[in-house]
């Protein structure tokens, strides 16, 4: 069976009076990546910034490969990535800003540069290496956050709704190299969005974050195929059953799940 | 007029013969406000964090007493430093009154909260997420710490332009504390205020062009930095 990479169990999430996430137990299973949806304000940065030990929960326990996390965070913090939705570059060039996540972790300077290059070729802005980051696009900028979390080689990888600044045609780029490179390094992934292309593109299992709480878990086809609320459910009854059924082909097919999704969306534009 | 020219002109024969005592007290102006800013920069660096950085309560109250300072009367500041330092007073066993190192702490209670209130609003303008992406990408405390102060650099660099501007044209805590004594505690300000109280105009205008180009280099080289660092 496979390990669970993080879990939480009885954790609360408290900002005064009011209780912003109420999680008895999640399990994120290694390799796996994990979809968290919900509508705006459902909690699920708190609940990702809880995951990546950026935030203490009020209540109950956060678990490490199945050890209860105590005092030794950075550790830990640093067998993870986090990438926001905004890409928060520093006042350096592109390439010292991707080698950044490395930086901090004492890597070698050779291996820094060697590695922050890989990830720039990778998501296509090598050609900007020596650009200050402060002048780079949105996208351009956004794929160096993607870079600079890859190149640090973490365990579990975080990202918090890294699209959602974007335009379509962007997005749909950046998915299709996040979704290639995730593939490539197997790496453990909490995806977190509001987008239903993207969980289903991306998502090998996927939650559903309503008012702090989980309200549905299962794979992606699951989930959409009979979405616990009804905002999760498309416009049209039949992109439902399509694009579930796409979902549900083994996972070879995910890249014709995405070209069905795109095509209902033209569809229904 | 004839004042101003026969001043203007004294200051150019000062300046030009190297008159030792003038630049005396020109050195000891910049080592005591030098030293000033210094200790400011390090004590409003780390109030301005910590004020800007953590939630508490009476957090605001913080601000207000950090804003208040900024505009403190340095008279008002000489007076309880003085206070504090006098032989009776709480810290006089340690003799301080009437030396360069009272001059030093009067300077600082001025410099500090200006200080402070920069850095505390050039970390709060910073993006307020900027803290969590630099801990998430595995970031120490002490490397957070570094990070976004270099961030915040073009501010700061302000804060230090504002401390050294307040503690070095202050006139009222470094007479004060330092007595104005001459070969020992007497600085450019105290220095002109002395001239000028004698009707010695020419020597305190010589002074206050001194004082003005020791102000106006400093902000030169910083200045000079900040645009250097704006356009990279």
């Amino acid at each position: 069976m496979t390990q669970a990479k993080l879990s939480l169990r009885d954790v609360r999430v408290r900002r005064g009076r009011s209780e912003l996430v109420n999680v008895p137990q999640l399990d994120v299973l290694e390799g796996e990546v994990l979809v968290i949806i919900g509508p705006n304000g459902a909690g699920k940065s708190v609940l990702l910034e809880t995951l990546a030990l950026l935030q203490e929960p009020t209540a109950g326990r956060v678990l490490f490969e199945e050890r209860p996390v105590d005092g030794r965070q950075l550790t830990l913090r640093r067998r993870m990535a986090v990438v926001f939705q905004e890409a928060m570059l520093l006042r350096r060039s592109l390439v010292e800003n991707v080698g950044m996540g490395m930086r901090l972790r004492g890597v070698p300077r050779s291996l820094r540069r060697e590695r922050a290059r890989h990830w720039m070729e990778r998501f296509g802005i090598a050609h900007l290496a020596q650009r200050s980051a402060l002048t780079l696009s949105g996208g351009e900028a956004q794929r160096a956050n993607l870079a600079r979390a890859f190149a640090v080689e973490p365990e579990v990888l975080m990202l918090d709704e890294p699209f959602s600044a974007l335009d379509q045609p962007t997005r749909d780029d950046l998915l299709e190299d996040l979704s290639a490179a995730l593939r490539e390094t197997g790496v453990t992934t909490i995806f977190v969005t509001h987008d239903r292309t993207e969980a289903l593109r991306l998502g090998d299992r996927v939650a559903v974050l309503m008012g702090g709480v989980i309200r549905q878990m299962g794979t992606a086809a699951e989930v959409f195929a009979a979405p616990v609320d009804g905002r999760w459910r498309p416009s049209w009854g039949w992109r439902t059953s399509w694009a579930g059924g796409c979902a549900r082909w083994p996972t070879g097919w995910r890249r014709w799940t995405w070209v069905a999704c795109r095509w209902s969306r033209w569809l229904r534009a | 007029m004839d004042l101003i020219w026969d001043g203007l002109g004294e200051a150019i024969r000062i300046i030009r013969s190297g008159d030792f005592s003038v630049w005396e007290i020109a050195v000891r102006s910049i080592f005591v406000s030098g030293t000033a800013t210094a200790i400011s920069l390090f004590l409003g660096i780390l109030i301005g964090s910590l004020i800007a950085f953590n939630q508490f309560p009476g957090r605001n109250l913080a601000f207000s007493l950090v804003n208040t300072g900024m505009g403190l009367p340095p008279v008002v500041v000489g007076l309880i430093v003085a206070i504090m330092l006098w032989r009776s007073g709480p810290l006089g066993e340690f003799r301080l009154i009437y030396t360069p190192t009272a001059m030093v702490i009067a300077q600082t209670v001025i410099a500090a909260p200006i200080v402070t209130g920069f850095t505390a609003a050039a970390l709060r303008n910073l993006h307020p997420k900027l803290r969590s992406q630099l801990y998430g990408l595995g970031a120490s405390r002490l490397q957070m710490l570094w990070l976004v102060l270099w961030e915040a650099k073009l501010p700061l660099l302000a804060a230090v332009m504002a401390g050294f501007g307040g503690a070095i044209s202050e006139i009222g805590a470094s007479q004060m504390v330092g007595g104005n004594l001459a070969g020992d505690t007497r600085v450019m300000t105290t220095a002109i205020m002395l001239e000028v109280s004698r009707g010695e105009f020419a020597p305190a205008i010589a002074l206050s062009v001194i004082l003005l180009v020791l102000i106006f280099v400093v902000n030169l080289i910083l200045t000079t930095v900040q645009q250097q660092e704006r356009r990279s």
